[in-house]
């Protein structure tokens, strides 16, 4: 937390804060805008590409030259419904785009082509959880709406100027709006973090907050437990990550109950989350000035979505978290605590099968994509999909540990040499000199030179000191590099010992 | 009135002329653009130009050059055209009669003149029309008001006044024009040339400045049915840029230029079009068409269109609307004028639109945005709209009772003098003949059918959707039956 | 329904134009016996009759998700009144941080 005064927030001791959280219900609905994975935006053919320099992508219909007119994206239309149906919504035959009207330098029409009173889908929900019963805990999803982004403001880049970046006005966004059934800002983000994982699986948008191409803005209200009618509710924007939703919504929710305790009443407005002073602020917009005068754009016909169209993208569906968890639990014996890490991204569920089918060991494989994998990959910071091990190799390489090849220390540094060259494991263990050797001729040569080294251990082996042979082996081990047999060199010793007897 | 000979020459002549070699594209356009620098230029002209294409001559030669080289260099080969200022051109500057786009030279052009290039059809000029398409009298231009041809004390109507002035004084055959609530059609009556209005969806209207986007149309003015006929030919069809076009074949609107009879055809005469305080001039000269018509073999019927007086009212709500929305991008930040201001960027908005847009635009920016704002949306522009269905609902049954076309007036009056209507509602009620077909989508087209107090007078037939080819059918023979009664 | 100098003045903010003070009596006035036009409205019966909503039949076109774009003839340069470095520049906003807020994405 900030150190930052909080004139307007009176801090509360950790007592006090329980005593609130006893009497208030926080209740939470949010509004979540999410980037399309299409190649070119919503209504024009220029690319969506992130990073491109400033107004290069654009043209005659985003820049919103006099005469030009939109086309909507064939691809904008399947994502979107893609993400309705994976959402269980109801993806409605007939939708209208209807222009928002509103003036800002980034909005080159004046108006941005959303829906408003007739959505593309309504009527979905989210499972968050489950009961103690172990029945579904759901939100519900209000409805979902295709639209277009604006274009990007830069207001720090030179003195008293902003300056506008419109590559990415026109890139199509849908708007997923939950009702108000979230209860606290940790089930907000549990919906959140559900939220953007079964956009992933549904292969719909890349949802990475830091290239905005999700966005959050959430509605909150508070009021007495057992009260069933919702508190007059405030809009929260500007948070730029889930932990920022986190804080905000908690201090909002702190702001609320103060107003309210102290006589007053939540006046409906849009508060801020100042990130830096790690509070949220009223904005000093006029309430009203909001008079966003949508009618439906007459420059594009109402959508028509056939429901043998729905019926196919609902048949192509990717397999979604929850069908994932399923078959990964079910098919290859695993915990639910291990299926929750395997399938917490598609790529990583992906990676896990494919080592599974190579290894022919679901059980190693789950160790070795949840440990070593998991380690290497959130140390490199990179993603997944240039993780240098492919799951081929990491599978032979498991092979090689179950057959004897090479010891299990050994695939240890196999591994790590993958990683450094991507070469395949049976070369990596060949020139490391790692593969294991279980010729006996080899094996007695180092187990004699280790009992001549260590003459009192081993003649208190022989004379009958039986737990001496692990020390003794873990020394022939050493001796080998790594490269030693270890179950045959328990064996050998074994017979050592029987023979001096 | 002044005319050159060569552009009295007919669409069709001079692109067969051209293509055979018996006529200089480069001529014929050299003189159109001689002609427009000189008589339709501002100050002491009609005013009907804004910019001529210093390329027309070299375009020319280029068609010529290519029907040379090749078997077909198009349908429009040599043919020159103006266009209006609202139609987004390279080689020119496209303002909209507007300071706000003073200079601005799109680089884009629209899919209509791209279509006309491909055909032969050579840019010369564009032309003065009411700023944004909002007027009936082409006064309301940031670059003063355009003068008819035929008395240069009156207006040429408009908002395309200069586009029918220019074919009216004979400086081009034919031009381009837009529509929204009778733009192509009143300045075509009030100039005495033929003016058309196809059906919404027929012509792309990329690149053309919108203004009410439900409503806009671009369209074609000639001297004669068949010159129009050949251009809108050339430029109607699906353009995949414009989602509002239709995919619907597109009928060969000359095939009847010969047609001398209209047997079996159902000519309708809407009542509501015929009031009882109808200019007894323009009533008795379209009771000689009507009578032309039936002469022809045409079955005259009397039919009824019960919403007709909702039009002016429902129009005057949906266009305001849509051009309060469309209007939205002359913001001063990526393009045409900005005007700086002490006030930051709030400022510079207000300023800029301000000093940018003239007061008829203002005035419909403010109505506009009134009827769709919180608390005003149902009353007016959802009311609106349902009316529209009902207006639309009428034309719809008459025509599935067996009206092949309907027959009207054009306009409620002749052309006035310059400065003559100063009350808003008063100019508004110029299209109380034709904001019908605009609001129901339908094609319909306005053709001379005489002169009442030396000023012209036209006729408008309106046809089903996508139904221009009777239309056309209808123009060709009444035109035909007329002859030179129709500018008397 | 009257329409007021206050309307008049809500209505203008909203479009983004500067009408003098001293000009909204007389522009509501105005504006006023245009919309007087239009009460014949309100007396039309509506009631089930769907309102015009996209003219022309079926659905809307899509396009493919491919390019290329339609191209610019001339650069932003050519008709922007101000670029620096490919941005366009407009004052900076007084309030960015609550204007950023104002709008929805």
């Amino acid at each position: 937390m900030t150190t930052a005064p909080r004139p307007d927030v009176s801090p509360l001791t950790p007592e006090e804060s329980a005593a609130r959280h006893e009497q208030w219900e926080m209740v939470v609905g949010l509004e979540v805008h999410v980037q399309l994975l299409t190649r070119t935006k919503a209504f024009c053919s220029c690319s969506t590409e992130f990073g491109a320099p400033p107004n290069t992508n654009v043209c005659p219909v985003c820049l919103a030259l006099p005469g030009a007119l939109p086309v909507l994206n064939d691809q904008a239309v399947e994502l979107a419904v893609r993400a309705a149906l994976a959402l269980d919504c109801k993806v409605h035959e007939t939708s209208v785009f209807a222009r928002k009207n509103y003036f800002y330098p980034d909005l080159p029409k004046g108006y941005q082509i959303s829906q408003f009173d007739q959505p593309l889908a309504t009527g979905g929900r989210l499972v968050i959880g489950s009961s103690e019963d172990g029945a579904d805990v759901a939100v519900r999803i209000t409805r979902v709406h295709l639209e277009e982004d604006a274009g990007k403001s830069l207001h720090d880049r030179y003195a008293g100027a902003t300056a506008v970046d419109l590559n990415r006005a026109g890139v199509p966004l849908i708007e997923i709006v939950s009702e108000p059934d979230l209860r606290s800002a940790a089930e907000s983000a549990a919906y959140l973090r559900l939220l953007k994982q079964l956009l992933e699986y549904a292969r719909v948008s890349d949802v990475s907050m830091e290239q905005g191409s999700l966005r959050v803005d959430a509605n909150l209200s508070v009021r007495r437990r057992g009260e069933s009618k919702l508190g007059t509710k405030t809009e929260v924007k500007n948070m730029n990550s889930f932990a920022a939703v986190e804080r905000a919504l908690v201090s909002e929710y702190d702001r609320q109950i103060s107003v309210l305790e102290s006589g007053g009443v939540v006046q409906q407005q849009t508060m801020l989350w100042d990130g830096a002073r790690g509070r949220v602020r009223p904005s000093r917009v006029k309430e009203g000035s909001d008079d966003y005068r949508y009618f439906p754009d007459p420059d594009l016909l109402p959508l028509v979505i056939e429901s043998k169209r729905v019926d196919r993208i609902k048949r192509e569906m990717p397999e979604l978290p929850a069908a994932r968890r399923d078959r990964l639990a079910q098919e290859y014996s695993l915990a639910r605590s291990d299926v929750d890490v395997l399938t917490a991204t598609p790529e990583l569920a992906e990676y896990f099968e494919s080592v599974a089918r190579a290894a022919g060991d679901a059980k190693a494989a789950a160790n070795w994509v949840m440990g070593d994998v998991l380690a290497a990959v959130n140390a490199r910071g990179q993603p997944l999909e240039t993780f240098p091990v492919r799951p081929d190799d990491l599978g032979t390489l498991i092979g090689m540990v179950r057959d004897g090849v090479v010891s299990r220390t050994a695939a240890k540094r196999v591994f790590t040499e993958m990683m450094e060259t991507g070469r395949p494991p049976a070369q990596v263990a060949a020139d490391a000199g790692l593969l294991q050797v279980g010729a006996d001729d080899q094996l007695t040569q180092w187990m004699d030179e280790v009992l001549g080294e260590n003459p009192r251990e081993a003649e208190r082996f022989i004379a009958g000191e039986r737990k001496l042979q692990g020390v003794l082996v873990g020394l022939v081990m050493k001796k080998s590099g790594g490269r030693a047999d270890p179950k045959r060199v328990n064996q050998l010793l074994a017979s050592r010992a029987q023979q001096g007897k | 009135m002044s005319s050159s000979p060569l552009t009295e020459i007919p669409v069709r002549d001079i692109a067969r002329g051209v293509r055979d070699g018996s006529l200089s594209a480069r001529t014929v356009v050299e003189r159109a653009f001689d002609h427009a620098c000189e008589i339709g230029s501002g100050a002491g002209g009609l005013n009907i130009i804004l910019a001529g294409n210093e390329r027309a001559a070299d375009m020319a030669d280029e068609v010529a050059e290519t029907a040379q080289r090749t078997e077909f260099a198009g349908r429009l080969a040599g043919v020159p055209v103006a266009l209006k200022d609202n139609i987004a051109t390279l080689d020119m500057p496209t303002t909209c009669g507007s300071r706000i786009l003073e200079g601005y030279v799109s680089p884009f052009e629209a899919t209509a003149v791209t279509r006309l290039r491909e055909h032969g059809a050579i840019p010369v000029a564009k032309t003065n029309m009411d700023e944004f398409a909002m007027g009936s009298s082409t006064e309301n231009s940031a670059y003063g008001p355009a003068r008819n041809p035929v008395d240069t004390s009156r207006v040429p109507g408009g908002s395309s006044g200069g586009s029918a002035a220019a074919v009216a004084a004979g400086l081009v055959p034919v031009a381009l024009g837009s529509e929204t609530g009778g733009s192509v059609r009143q300045p075509a009556s009030f100039c005495g040339v033929v003016g058309v209005k196809p059906t919404y969806g027929r012509v792309s209207r990329f690149g053309l400045v919108a203004f009410g986007s439900s409503l806009d149309q671009i369209g074609v003015f000639g001297r004669r049915v068949d010159d129009a006929a050949r251009v809108l030919q050339v430029i109607a069809g699906r353009d995949v840029r414009d989602s509002t076009t239709a995919d619907v074949p597109v009928d060969t609107y000359y095939s009847a230029a010969n047609a001398e009879r209209l047997d079996g055809v159902v000519v309708g005469r809407p009542a509501e079009y015929f009031p009882e305080s109808l200019d007894p001039g323009i009533r008795s000269l379209c009771d000689r068409a009507l009578d032309a018509l039936r002469e022809r073999g045409a079955e005259v019927r009397d039919v009824s269109l019960p919403h007709t007086d909702l039009a002016i009212p429902v129009y005057y709500i949906v266009a305001p609307a849509e051009a309060s929305s469309n209007l939205a991008r002359f913001d001063g930040i990526r393009y045409g004028l900005r005007v700086p201001s002490e006030r930051g960027l709030a400022g510079l908005y207000e300023e800029t639109r301000s000093r940018g847009f003239g007061p008829e635009v203002t005035r419909r920016i403010l109505l506009g945005t009134y009827v769709l704002s919180a608390g005003y949306y149902d009353a007016y522009y959802r009311k609106a709209q349902a009316a529209r269905t009902l207006i639309a609902d009428d034309f719809r049954s008459v025509f599935q009772a067996g009206v092949h076309v309907l027959f009207t007036p054009t306009a409620p009056s002749t052309a006035f003098p310059i400065g003559a209507v100063t009350d808003p509602y008063e100019m508004y009620l110029s299209d109380i003949f034709t904001a019908t077909a605009n609001l129901a989508g339908v094609p319909a087209m306005s053709l001379p059918v005489g002169r009442s107090g030396g000023l012209p007078v036209g006729g408008q037939f309106i046809a089903p959707h996508f139904g221009e080819a009777k239309m056309f059918e209808a123009a060709y023979v009444l035109e035909r039956a007329l002859g030179e009664d129709a500018h008397r | 329904m009257s329409i007021r100098p206050e309307d008049v003045r809500h209505v203008a903010h909203l479009a983004r134009l500067a009408v003098d003070e001293s000009r909204l009596p007389a522009l509501a006035t105005q504006l006023a016996s245009i919309l007087e036009h239009m009460e014949v409205l309100q007396r039309v019966d509506t009631n089930g009759v769907a309102p015009v909503e996209g003219v022309g039949a079926g659905s809307t076109p899509l396009r493919p998700d491919s390019g290329p774009p339609i191209p610019l003839g001339h650069p932003i340069e050519s008709f922007a009144p101000e670029v620096r470095d490919g941005l366009l520049i407009v004052p900076r906003l007084a309030t960015h941080g609550e204007e950023e807020a104002e709008r929805s994405p």
